[in-house]
């Protein structure tokens, strides 16, 4: 017994110093194979008395658990560290570039009406859209501008004709002659797109952005539209508090009419909207007139509400802090991609309007 | 519409400061664009001293001045004038000014060699007397603390601008500014002090004023002044010229003027020794001209309102005098106009002659034909005590009488339209301040618009009129109303918005160009649509309505490969144009993809943008929207400005007609025409309006969830086959063969050349085969596998390769 234990001893200092997983398997089979020597020692259990029999082969059992208990741990030992320092030859640097990563863009005009629209929609807007071409009549003269009047003059106008019957639309208000004119009261609309104006400065381009507003129900009065545009300017420009002020105007096709300034002030040459003692215009708006609605099939005597009209490329420039207008349209790559959105970036009321 | 505070208190009485009437105005709705000290084209000129004069090196009648201008400089000015000598005090004029004898404008010039900057100037030059035999020499004891000052004292008040709206003539004039002023509660309007002008017999021209159809003239009012002497006008009148902005001409125009901007009341002055016996107020003849005091010769169409003597057109009534009836300094007899002329005439012939002057705009706006006397009292009164002279009893010739017009306003439209209570009291007050006469009939208001408010024709009017008076601080802020009618979006609504999101994320920025663009490059994209010129162009090269998004997306895709940029993804959502007629238009994305993939990649190789680039863009873009893509179909026919062989239409199913995208390499020519420098240059576009929106929506078609847990294959197969045969359409037959167990089938290789024979491609496909109802055995897959050789072989005429 004293033999089996001194080699048992013996191999388990021998697995301790080896490292090559051929020799541990080796001395597997030296030790448990048909011939190996712990398998001899059980097949000289049969020699042995009953009394010592059942010690020694107790005895015996412990020492080959042992021993393969040794060995497992021994292959697996040297497993892992094969296999360790295979991945350590596998390491690549990750500090390489990845793939290109292919950004776009959207461009700050879609971004500035689909958060007007988010706006809107959140006090029950729905979007409407007219066609760019109009006829002088939706233009003008169902919006109580008739011809030969000099509020014309306030409009440069694009011509498609030379009888000055087809022209680009100068404002989006048409749209809500359109609307009118397919539908019945109520309207509770928003009207967002492209104008022209044959105009070109730094502060003007021939193409411009207007989004238009028309609510009109029977009771509808100028304190909403107060409410109305207080309520968008605040969300638009994600302040608190906003100073507006409405100031009387003229505009043809609403009595009364307004313009709408906002307070700001210049803080470290940027603008700041809602503080300050200086004024922006940033909207026309009033009362529809009785004559549109009269013109559009809508009585006036039962029916009344306010229109807008708001510059959506200023209020973009205000919020975002861009300068040239006609940068808007000139397509410089730079330019896209420095003021540009992430498509993932939807304007919405759950999200918030802008990150 | 410029004036300054001191010519408004000649009409208001208040105790506002400048501040609080700035305030009033705006807040009355006459908007201040400023309220500035005006500039004047004499705060040039500056008292100088000559240090040094020599003389001129090449010319011995000129002198080499020195001149100590202020502020340490001096400067050298050549300078003819014999007086010129050192220590001189005098006026320098720098380069820019101008020179008020001759109107030229000072440069830095060379004379005779030597550049003089600027110039010094004698009285006569600058009109200060007739003495032009040297330059003004200065007081010693009065200039010489003086050096670098401005010669002329700007002493003009602070001017202010308002912006008047068109619909305010009766703010052209700064009586009736002094009169909203006062309905505001900014002061008193003061009350028109009662002429005692002494006439002396008649107006001994005849005036007619013919009755035609076209006539643009109602009223002509005239008075003859004789015997004045037209001088320069005093001072206070020449500053008040001064501070409109205007210059100085006589004192017989500037009191015209002056009557103008102080009524709003045009009046013209005509030499009454140049008129040839009668004055006939009539329309004109096509043809007929005469030279305007704008020194322009004007040729007249028919029907313009001319006020014309004997020998012909006298002028434009109400636009512009003629120069052969002009006053001048030797004028000795005058015929003062007031007339009123139709607004609607004036606008017309103005716009067809294009000439704007202060009275056209103020007669198509609307002038007060009642106001004939009073402009004509108020002209001959200053004229007799500026000019002397004696004036004839007034003449007013009239072919139609003024009619009033009456509001009957009832108070409450005031609270629905506003949303708050004026008091009855106050608002009558307010109207009879802004000169309306006020009735009470019950609780109906019965008014008389004043006859400078041609603007005010109906109750609401009215309503405007309370409101701006009262102030619009008053109207109340209420909580929006969160009613809902309808969706926000209809379903193109969303698909742009969709769709537009979409494309940006494959990596495209998308821009806004013109809806206009460059017919010479239009043309190149216009296929079969009528091209749309547009009238009167911002420019030349933006002379059509686009046909298509391409012609703006290509040349701004130019202008960044010349700023350096080799990758570019560029599109744009918006309409394109088929015909010039409202709504001959679709919502269309183009968008254009340019350069390399992977360029200079460290891992991957890099490759040239290719078709099936976009392909993938445009049936992702798609799918996103929301486009079955087992429905999609593709051909190859596209419009001409694609590479004819690479490049496709997708429709939305088979029975589709219309393609609603297109994608493939832009032809060949047109990168050449247009000069572009890339490697590749891709292209697709959606045209939104042909989507047709699914009948189901998303909450009903995700119910159908099917799927199978029984083993599926796959099969591989080779085809020889057609060079020209569609690989669209091999996968079609495939599926049809058995379309309940066929699952996918997808292309994996294709093939031509070597062992190809000529006019043959090989394609590889993969096909998974999968059952619904049970495991296949290997009897089954081989019956498929059949199955789907023989159609293939049979439909396309395809071999299977070994």
């Amino acid at each position: 017994m004293s033999d089996i234990k001194k080699i048992k001893d013996e191999y388990i200092d021998k697995l301790n110093k080896e490292n090559n997983i051929d020799k541990v398997n080796n001395i597997k089979s030296e030790l448990f194979g048909k011939n190996g020597i712990v398998s001899n020692e059980f097949k000289k259990l049969g020699s042995v008395s009953i009394e010592e029999r059942k010690k020694l082969a107790s005895d015996l059992n412990n020492i080959k658990d042992e021993l393969q208990n040794k060995i497992l741990i021994k292959i697996q030992e040297i497993e892992t560290k094969e296999i360790n320092l295979k991945l350590e030859k596998e390491k690549i640097d990750v500090t390489l570039p990845e793939r290109d990563i292919e950004i776009g863009k959207i461009h700050p005009v879609s971004q500035v009406i689909d958060e007007i629209s988010s706006i809107f929609s959140e006090i029950g807007f729905s979007v409407e859209e007219g066609p760019d071409v109009e006829n002088e009549y939706n233009n003008f003269t169902a919006l109580n501008t008739p011809d030969n009047h000099p509020a014309r003059d306030m409009h440069d106008t694009f011509y498609l004709d030379n009888n000055k019957e087809l022209l680009l639309r100068t404002h989006t208000s048409p749209v809500q002659v359109r609307t009118m004119l397919k539908g019945k009261p109520p309207f509770k609309i928003i009207a967002p797109g492209r104008t022209y104006r044959s105009d070109s400065d730094q502060t003007h381009a021939p193409m411009f952005h207007q989004v238009e507003g028309l609510h009109i129900d029977k009771n509808i009065n100028m304190g909403h539209l107060k409410g109305c545009l207080n309520y968008f300017i605040k969300e638009f420009f994600e302040v608190d508090k906003i100073k507006m002020r409405f100031r009387p105007s003229h505009f043809p096709f609403t009595e009364p009419s307004a313009e709408v300034d906002i307070g700001y002030e210049i803080k470290n040459g940027k603008i700041v909207i809602g503080e300050g003692n200086k004024w922006l215009e940033i909207l026309g708006c009033g009362m529809v007139h009785p004559n549109v609605l009269k013109n559009v099939k809508v009585n006036p005597n039962k029916y009344q509400g306010y229109a807008f009209g708001i510059g959506i490329d200023r209020l973009g420039m205000l919020k975002y802090g861009i300068n040239d207008l006609r940068a808007f349209f000139e397509t410089d790559y730079r330019w896209l991609s420095h003021f540009g959105f992430d498509p993932l970036d939807v304007p919405s009321n759950y999200r918030g309007l802008s990150r | 519409m410029k004036f300054t505070v001191d010519w408004l208190k000649n009409h208001l009485d208040t105790k506002f400061n400048n501040n609080q009437i700035i305030d009033k105005l705006t807040n009355i709705g006459l908007e201040v664009e400023s309220f500035e000290t005006s500039t004047s084209e004499l705060d040039t000129f500056m008292v100088a001293k000559i240090v040094n004069a020599k003389t001129h090196p090449n010319a011995d009648r000129l002198k080499l001045c020195d001149v100590d201008i202020g502020g340490d400089k001096t400067i050298e000015v050549v300078c003819g004038a014999p007086n010129a000598k050192n220590g001189l005090l005098t006026v320098y004029a720098p380069p820019g000014s101008i020179i008020p004898k001759n109107q030229m404008k000072l440069s830095v010039s060379k004379i005779r060699g030597v550049t003089s900057y600027g110039m010094l100037c004698s009285e006569s030059e600058l009109q200060l007397s007739n003495e032009s035999d040297g330059i003004i020499e200065l007081k010693n004891n009065e200039y010489s603390n003086k050096i670098g000052e401005k010669y002329f004292k700007n002493t003009s008040e602070k001017v202010i601008d308002l912006s008047i709206t068109p619909n305010r003539p009766d703010c052209l004039g700064v009586r009736g500014i002094a009169r909203d002023l006062s309905a505001a509660g900014a002061g008193k309007l003061k009350i028109n002090k009662k002429s005692n002008l002494k006439y002396r017999g008649n107006q001994n021209i005849n005036v007619t004023i013919k009755k035609e159809k076209a006539q643009g003239c109602t009223i002509f009012g005239s008075c003859l002044i004789k015997g004045v002497t037209n001088i320069e006008s005093p001072k206070w009148l020449k500053d008040k010229i001064l501070s409109l902005g205007q210059k100085p001409i006589s004192a017989i125009v500037d009191i015209t003027n002056y009557v103008m901007f102080d009524l709003n009341r045009p009046l013209h002055a005509y030499d009454a020794d140049k008129i040839d016996n009668e004055i006939i107020v009539r329309s004109s003849s096509k043809g007929e001209s005469f030279e305007a005091l704008d020194n322009k010769k004007y040729i007249l169409e028919n029907d313009m309102c001319v006020i014309s003597d004997r020998s012909g057109v006298l002028g434009l009534g109400g636009i512009i005098g003629g120069t052969r009836s002009g006053t001048e300094y030797s004028t000795k007899n005058i015929l003062l106009e007031s007339a009123f002329f139709l607004p609607r005439s004036i606008r017309k012939t103005s716009k067809q002659l294009n000439i704007d002057t202060d009275a056209k705009f103020r007669f198509e706006r609307g002038i007060d034909p009642l106001s004939i006397e009073e402009g004509l009292i108020k002209a001959s009164e200053l004229i007799k005590q500026i000019c002397g002279g004696e004036i004839s009893n007034l003449d007013v010739k009239k072919i139609e009488n003024y009619k009033k017009t009456i509001i009957n306003f009832d108070p409450f439209l005031f609270e629905k339209t506003t949303g708050f209570n004026v008091e009855n009291k106050e608002l009558i007050k307010i109207l009879e301040k802004l000169g309306f006469n006020v009735s009470k009939n019950k609780k109906i208001l019965k008014l008389v618009v004043p006859s400078w408010r041609p603007d005010i024709t109906q109750s609401i009017d009215i309503v405007e009129e309370i409101v701006r008076i009262k102030g619009y601080e008053y109207i109340n802020t209420l909580e929006p109303i969160k009613t809902r009618l309808k969706p926000t979006l209809n379903y193109y609504q969303k698909l742009f918005h969709f769709l537009q999101r979409s494309v940006a994320s494959k990596g495209y920025l998308e821009t806004v160009t013109w809806s206009f663009t460059d017919s010479k490059i239009n043309q190149l994209f216009r296929e079969n649509d009528e091209e749309i010129p547009i009238v009167n162009p911002i420019s030349s090269d933006l002379n059509v309505l686009r046909n298509s998004i391409f012609p703006n997306l290509i040349f701004y895709l130019k202008k960044n490969l010349d700023r350096g940029f080799k990758d570019i993804s560029l599109f744009e959502i918006g309409p394109a144009f088929k015909g010039k007629n409202p709504g001959d238009q679709m919502t269309v994305i183009g968008a254009v993809r340019a350069g390399k993939i992977s360029r200079l990649s460290w891992n991957d190789k890099e490759r040239i943008v290719d078709t099936f680039d976009v392909k993938k863009d445009v049936i992702q873009s798609l799918c996103e929207a929301g486009i079955e893509k087992d429905d999609i179909v593709i051909d190859d026919k596209t419009p001409s400005y694609y590479h004819p062989g690479k490049s496709g239409g997708v429709y939305q199913n088979k029975n589709e007609k219309k393609a609603l995208a297109y994608f493939g390499e832009i032809h060949p020519n047109i990168i050449k025409k247009l000069d572009i420098k890339t490697e590749g240059l891709v292209i697709f576009e959606i045209c939104l309006d042909y989507i047709k929106e699914s009948k189901q929506k998303i909450k009903d078609s995700k119910s159908e969830y099917k799927f199978s847990d029984f083993q599926k294959s796959e099969r591989d197969f080779a085809f020889i086959i057609n060079k020209n045969f569609k690989s669209q359409e091999l996968v079609n037959i495939i599926k049809s063969a058995d379309n309940k167990l066929i699952k996918s089938v997808r292309v994996f290789d294709v093939f031509e050349g070597e062992n190809i024979p000529e006019g043959k491609k090989s394609i590889a496909v993969n096909v998974t085969i999968q059952s619904e109802e049970k495991t296949l055995n290997e009897n089954d897959l081989d019956n498929i596998n059949k199955l789907i050789i023989s159609s293939v072989e049979s439909k396309s005429g395809a071999k299977i390769r070994s």
